[in-house]
């Protein structure tokens, strides 16, 4: 190239990450996802203090009356409880349980991945047959049976999302370490005698940060979902507990009568996924554009 | 009759995020009918937007931003859709650089062509289909018929290339615009490609815009040559005076940087041209050149834009210089390193004893058949000296660099030895080899894009390889690597960057670094310079050079660039479809005799001298197969010294002089002998 | 290409295998638990014993799976202990049910991603191109349930043209075609996006490459370029995409049933495995992986046949 950047001081740490955010700038897409990312995290993360009401207390006063009102902002739901607070607190289940499966997934994903594309031969087969036979379920019958088997709770969610998850992580990583272990640095690692896992670690699993951050980004989006699913088809968490999906299920019987009742959560829902993706799309394009 | 093509003051620029990036500040050049310019630059140099911006399409980033563009008289930017979809692949038609992507994998090759008869002639099916076929058998394709009906995929580079010249010169374009259509091609097929476009030239009288890296392959085709630098033509002429007399001091940097075929290290240096191209978001007030220019006086060359001049006396030789006609006789600089007559008598570092190795291959799930072997190398016997260089040259195919990955245990070997100071380690993979083995082999790769980790900084780069081949940590691995990267002449603030701040010839650098770290006794050199631009390539080919004479290693270069191993090596093997057919020291090899594949190889390199005289070889018929290699010699399929039937069933002897120089060849010694050299000077 | 399919085929067969044994251990490892189903939760530990031996499920586990893979194969399914009938008597009807769901939902897709997905890709970052990948990525964030009660509120409670429940029964006054429009849009709406995306992916990828500017500096029209040279191109990938969304629109609709009420496939899954109805879940499973790998069969042959590069290797 004709034009050759000059090169600064390295820049501390947390610095660099500023800067890699701010590129986020470039793409207003990415900006509106995560906008709406942040928007939810700073929601959980201050739940105590931004819920009005406490969000399991039936307020019965007005029965029947339970549209949105002064008091009330989003309404109440069939049991008085106020449909703001639930959806406020909501958001810390789904954002505690869904990161936490969802990192679980890609532990476990990323193993399997780059075990499977650095050597090969038998592991790689081992691998890639045990991926295959999980996928080839369709990954809603895979959560009905595993829910349904061993019980819902956020233990069991987040271990049905790992081992769904992880084929489908495994599965981009594998493709990833192949294409990687071809590069020249690769060789070069090896003719200094560095280990297997060395390699894997240091070598090839640094240079597929971008893909695997926006499909992070996607996979979050995803559980999400799942998340919800599961809540609306009763295998969500016991109740009283408010969880967006399960919100859903308890009210939307009485769409004709009280449509906001379950109006809302869906809307909760659907935005915190809309800005997963919206951020996954706009990190892609920036990683595209480098 | 209007020039075909004239630029005046073409002034081309980008839009990024990043703003206005100016790429061309102004160009001007006419082209009349019949004439061939070669447009000659290093990359970024901008002759590829120019040619791009002649056709109009500089896909939505790009504009011309001022200045005129005109195409047989008429204004190229003031013409409406319509009108440029008329001209295109009619009357100004294309040959670009990577056949394989230029043509539709999906569409059978005979399609494609015939798709330009039936916009630009109004030709029915049947007609446009016999033009196709018509122009296949004039670009030498044998069998066009079954040619018409087959997948790019399924044709070599060579014939595609073949299709794509076709595909261009169906409606008898009046220009033809050509960019580096031969680079990336094997330089037998590239030949056989420039020697078409020249017969095709002269039949059909196009007028030619021929963009390329290589001086050599522009010498062939060109009357004229344009020498482009940071998107300025620099200097402009016919062919013959720009090369004897070069006035921009650009052109002679070029010109001084490049090994000509027929020079060593022993007979002169290469000069490379210090310092790097200047970004295009700031340009110098001045000359463009200034600041890496050996001439350069400040205030007559730094502070006002510079005129472009007229040669007086010359036949339309125009230069961008002020201090053109200043310049001092061109000399070339004096010799690199002194004979290597002391280095006969060193010992053996490397030998290589009927080496073979084969790729077992199975069949494609639609094609039937058995699986069968690859013979990638097939008996190869050779040895390198302490302190040598020793190069192994070929085309793709031959097996260099199988024969690289069997040195350094990235492949095992099938059959026979290697041996590396006393011990085999042909069939020791590299995980398995022992530190100690590791440290006295090490490698440098080709592409500068991919050897050096992207997410690693520099000082990580180069103290981890230290930590590892010599065993050093923490403070003395800090301090060894600094004098590491003072020998590869790379600034020691080089330590923070990351390999994505560096250019290709700084990467390769840090490249050998790494390579050295362990005080190597053997470096395999797979193409180090290939990917780079000529200015750099002199530089690293001179640092290999020095650090191979202070450290006395081996270096075994691995090239398919013959200008560059005459240059370097002290010893060549010439390998052909996993044969080593000659074998010897530098002087004996290019001189003859000659075994016919090198005698073809020599007669297909360009050369960037219009002055010397090289014979002609074309090489006809095709590679044979990887299936079926004939049983006698790999070459006689297409060899023009073919004596007989002996040469498809017998393997050929071994013919030895007394000086190491083997050739294998049926024909006897005496008769090789008698050959005329294919490069001489052209009588006075 | 006979040995692609042979070895094709015993993959699918090895998956299936393994999917059974799976499946059959996940749910009957526990025997007590089974029969402890079928009494109730007031049953003693005693009865639940007694039948369980009567059932034959003290057995080692390995035993009861060999002979219920034997029943399978002879095509008996087991029986439904939450419909109290023969699994064969239900699965069947619910499949047809779910195709003809799914058949409409495939038919309004394939093209529909094509269409938007072409239009799109082919000029990168036009308006038309921002506006398809922004819907598609927001339809693609709305889970089914709640895209179904979205629509549920606008079009039956709110404009009432459309039932709320699509039982598949026309005694309630909506007929038949009325009750499939909600279910096939929810299927639709979810779906589409994604696909969309994938065909723009490989549309823009295929618009970047240089036999893309080769046509055009022959002189075609745009819209020859497009036609003749990059959607033949860009369509190689996105025909597997396409073909795999099979799996979902017939095995993976449990959500959308649920919200309507429609008697297909996904709600029995639902129902069998909320109440434990393991003969259900055991066959429905196998089914859908069969779905599954049948798919993938398809669609990697197709992709093989529609690339030249490896047809003509």
């Amino acid at each position: 190239m004709a034009a050759i950047t000059m090169g600064k001081k390295q820049d501390g740490f947390l610095l660099r990450l500023l800067k890699r955010i701010a590129l986020l700038r470039e793409s207003p897409v990415g900006m509106i996802g995560a906008a709406l990312v942040l928007f939810w995290i700073l929601v959980a993360i201050f739940a105590p203090l931004l819920a009005p009401y406490d969000p399991n207390e039936n307020y019965m006063d007005d029965y029947g009356n339970w549209g949105p009102s002064a008091a009330f902002w989003l309404g109440r739901d069939n049991q008085g409880r106020d449909i703001l607070s639930r959806i406020i607190w909501g958001s810390r289940i789904v954002l505690t349980v869904g990161p936490i499966a969802t990192f679980c997934a890609y532990v476990v994903g990323c193993t399997m991945g780059l075990l499977a594309g650095y050597y090969r031969g038998w592991v790689d087969v081992v691998v890639s047959r045990i991926s295959d036979i999980i996928l080839s379920f369709p990954v809603i019958i895979l959560y009905l049976i595993i829910i349904s088997q061993f019980g819902p709770s956020a233990f069991n969610i987040i271990v049905a999302v790992t081992f769904i998850a992880s084929p489908q992580v495994s599965r981009i990583v594998r493709s990833l370490t192949l294409e990687l272990r071809e590069r020249d640095y690769v060789a070069a690692a090896k003719m200094r005698g560095e280990s297997a896992v060395y390699i894997m670690l240091v070598e090839i699993l640094p240079n597929a940060r971008g893909p695997l951050i926006v499909d992070a980004c996607l996979r979050m989006g995803y559980t999400t979902i799942a998340i919800g699913v599961l809540g609306f088809l009763g295998l969500g968490l016991p109740p009283p507990d408010p969880d967006w999906g399960g919100m859903v299920k308890d009210t939307y019987t009485m769409m004709s009568t009280d449509p906001h009742m379950s109006l809302f959560p869906c809307a909760a829902i659907s935005s915190l996924v809309v800005g997963f993706n919206l951020l996954a799309d706009g990190l892609r394009e920036i990683s595209l554009r480098d | 009759m209007p020039p075909v093509l004239e630029l005046e003051n073409a002034r081309i620029s980008y839009f990024t995020r990043a703003g206005e990036m100016n790429v061309v500040p102004g160009v001007s050049f006419r082209l009349e009918q019949g004439e061939a310019l070669g447009l000659v630059g290093e990359s970024g140099c901008g002759k590829s937007t120019v040619a791009f911006a002649i056709m109009n399409y500089l896909s939505g980033v790009g504009r011309l931003t001022g200045g005129r563009i005109l195409f047989e008289g008429r204004d190229m930017s003031r013409m409406t859709e319509e009108e440029l979809r008329q001209i295109r692949g009619g009357r100004m038609a294309m040959v670009y650089q990577d056949p394989m992507s230029s043509l539709n994998p999906v569409m059978p090759v005979g399609r494609q062509l015939m798709e330009v008869p039936l916009i630009h002639q109004k030709a029915s099916e049947a007609e446009a289909r016999a033009r196709a076929l018509q122009m296949l058998g004039e670009v030498n394709l044998p069998d066009p018929e079954s040619v018409f009906d087959r997948y790019p995929h399924q044709l070599s580079g060579g014939q595609q290339q073949r299709v794509v010249i076709a595909m261009a010169l169906m409606a008898e374009p009046s220009l033809l615009l050509m960019d580096e259509p031969t680079t990336g091609l094997d330089v037998t097929v590239e030949a056989a490609v420039l020697d078409l476009v020249r017969r095709l030239r002269q039949k059909h009288n196009s007028s030619i815009v021929f963009i390329s890296h290589n001086l050599g392959t522009v010498v062939r085709i060109c009357d004229r040559i344009g020498v482009m630098y940071a998107g300025e033509l620099v200097e402009e002429g016919p062919i013959g005076e720009v090369f004897r007399d070069p006035r921009h001091p650009y052109t002679r940097g070029l010109l001084n940087c490049i090994p000509v075929l027929g020079s060593s290290k022993t007979s002169a240096a290469l000069a490379p041209i210090p310092g790097q191209v200047p970004s295009t978001l700031n340009r110098p007030a001045g000359c463009i050149f200034a600041s890496r220019c050996t001439y350069v006086e400040q205030g007559r060359c730094t502070t006002q834009p510079i005129p472009t001049v007229t040669v007086p006396g010359s036949d339309h030789h125009r230069v961008q210089c002020v201090r053109f006609d200043e310049l001092p006789l061109r000399q070339r600089p004096a010799a690199a390193v002194e004979a290597a007559q002391v280095k006969r008598d060193k010992e053996d570092v490397l030998t290589v004893d009927h080496l073979r190795k084969f790729y077992r291959q199975s069949p494609g799930i639609f094609a039937g058949g058995a699986s069968y072997d690859v013979k990638a190398l097939n008996d190869i016997d050779m040895s390198a000296k302490r302190g040598m260089t020793l190069a192994i040259v070929g085309e793709s195919g031959c097996g260099k660099s199988t024969f690289a990955k069997v040195l350094t245990g990235i492949e095992l070997a099938t059959q026979g030895k290697v041996v590396l100071a006393g011990s085999d380690i042909g069939y020791t993979s590299v995980e398995k080899r022992p530190d100690s083995l590791k440290r006295k082999l090490q490698m440098v790769f080709q592409n500068p894009d991919s050897t050096l980790n992207p997410s690693h900084s520099v000082g990580y780069i180069v103290e981890r390889a230290l930590r590892r081949l010599k065993g050093v940590g923490g403070r003395q691995a800090r301090a060894e690597a600094r004098k590491l990267m003072d020998t590869v002449k790379l600034p020691v603030d080089f330590v923070a960057r990351k390999p994505r701040q560096l250019s290709g010839g700084q990467k390769q650098r840090v490249a050998i670094a790494r390579a050295l770290a362990g005080d190597p006794d053997l470096v395999v050199a797979d193409e180090p310079v290939s990917a780079l631009d000529v200015s750099v390539q002199a530089a690293i080919i001179n640092l290999l050079i020095e650090l191979q004479a202070t450290r006395d290693a081996t270096l075994i270069f691995i090239s398919h660039d013959l200008s560059v191993v005459r240059y370097l090596a002290d010893r060549v093997a010439v390998m052909y479809l996993g044969k080593i057919v000659e074998f010897g020291e530098v002087d004996d090899v290019f001189l003859p005799p000659y075994h016919p594949y090198t005698e073809s190889l020599l007669s297909a390199v360009p050369i960037p001298d219009p002055d010397l005289k090289q014979k002609r070889i074309i090489l006809e018929g095709n590679l044979p197969s990887v299936r079926n290699i004939p049983a006698g010699c790999p070459f006689a399929t297409r060899c023009p010294r073919k004596v007989g039937e002996i040469c498809d069933t017998t393997p050929p002897p071994e013919r030895r002089t007394p000086t190491g120089h083997r050739i294998a060849c049926h024909i006897p010694l005496e008769d090789l002998n008698r050959v005329d050299p294919v490069i001489s000077r052209a009588a006075e | 290409m006979l040995k692609f399919f042979v070895k094709r085929f015993g993959y699918l067969l090895l998956t299936m295998l393994a999917v059974s044994l799976i499946i059959f251990v996940v749910n009957e490892y526990s025997p007590g638990q089974v029969t402890r189903k079928i009494l109730g939760p007031f049953a003693t530990q005693n009865e639940v014993d007694i039948l369980t031996v009567k059932m034959g499920l003290d057995r080692p586990i390995i035993i009861r799976y060999i002979e219920w893979l034997g029943q399978i194969l002879r095509g008996d399914l087991g029986k439904s202990t939450l419909w109290g009938a023969p699994v064969n008597s239900i699965i069947w009807d619910r499949l047809l049910n779910t195709s003809i769901i799914a058949s409409l939902a495939f038919a309004v897709i394939v093209p529909a991603s094509i269409i938007f997905g072409v239009a799109a890709g082919m000029r990168e970052g036009s308006r038309l191109d921002r506006t398809i990948s922004l819907a598609s990525i927001v339809t693609t964030s709305v889970p089914e349930f709640a895209s179904g009660v979205f629509l549920q509120s606008v079009f039956v409670i709110w404009l009432g043209l459309l039932p709320g429940t699509s039982p598949l029964d026309a005694s309630g006054g909506w007929s038949i075609a009325s009750q499939l429009v909600l279910p096939v849009a929810v299927m639709v709406l979810y779906d589409l996006g994604y696909v969309v995306r994938m065909v723009r992916a490989s549309m823009v990828e295929t618009m970047t490459r240089p036999f893309i500017r080769t046509a055009v500096l022959k002189g075609l029209s745009f819209r020859n370029v497009i036609m003749k040279h990059a959607i033949r191109n860009a369509m190689i990938g996105p025909f597997t995409v396409i073909l795999l969304q099979i799996n979902y629109l017939v095995t993976g609709v449990v959500v959308v049933e649920a919200v309507v009420g429609y008697p297909g496939f996904g709600r029995m899954m639902l129902d069998a495995a909320l109440n434990k109805d393991i003969a259900v879940i055991e066959a429905g499973s196998m089914f859908a992986v069969f779905v599954t790998v049948s798919t993938q069969i398809i669609g990697d042959f197709g992709y093989m046949l529609l690339n030249p590069r490896i047809r003509f290797a």
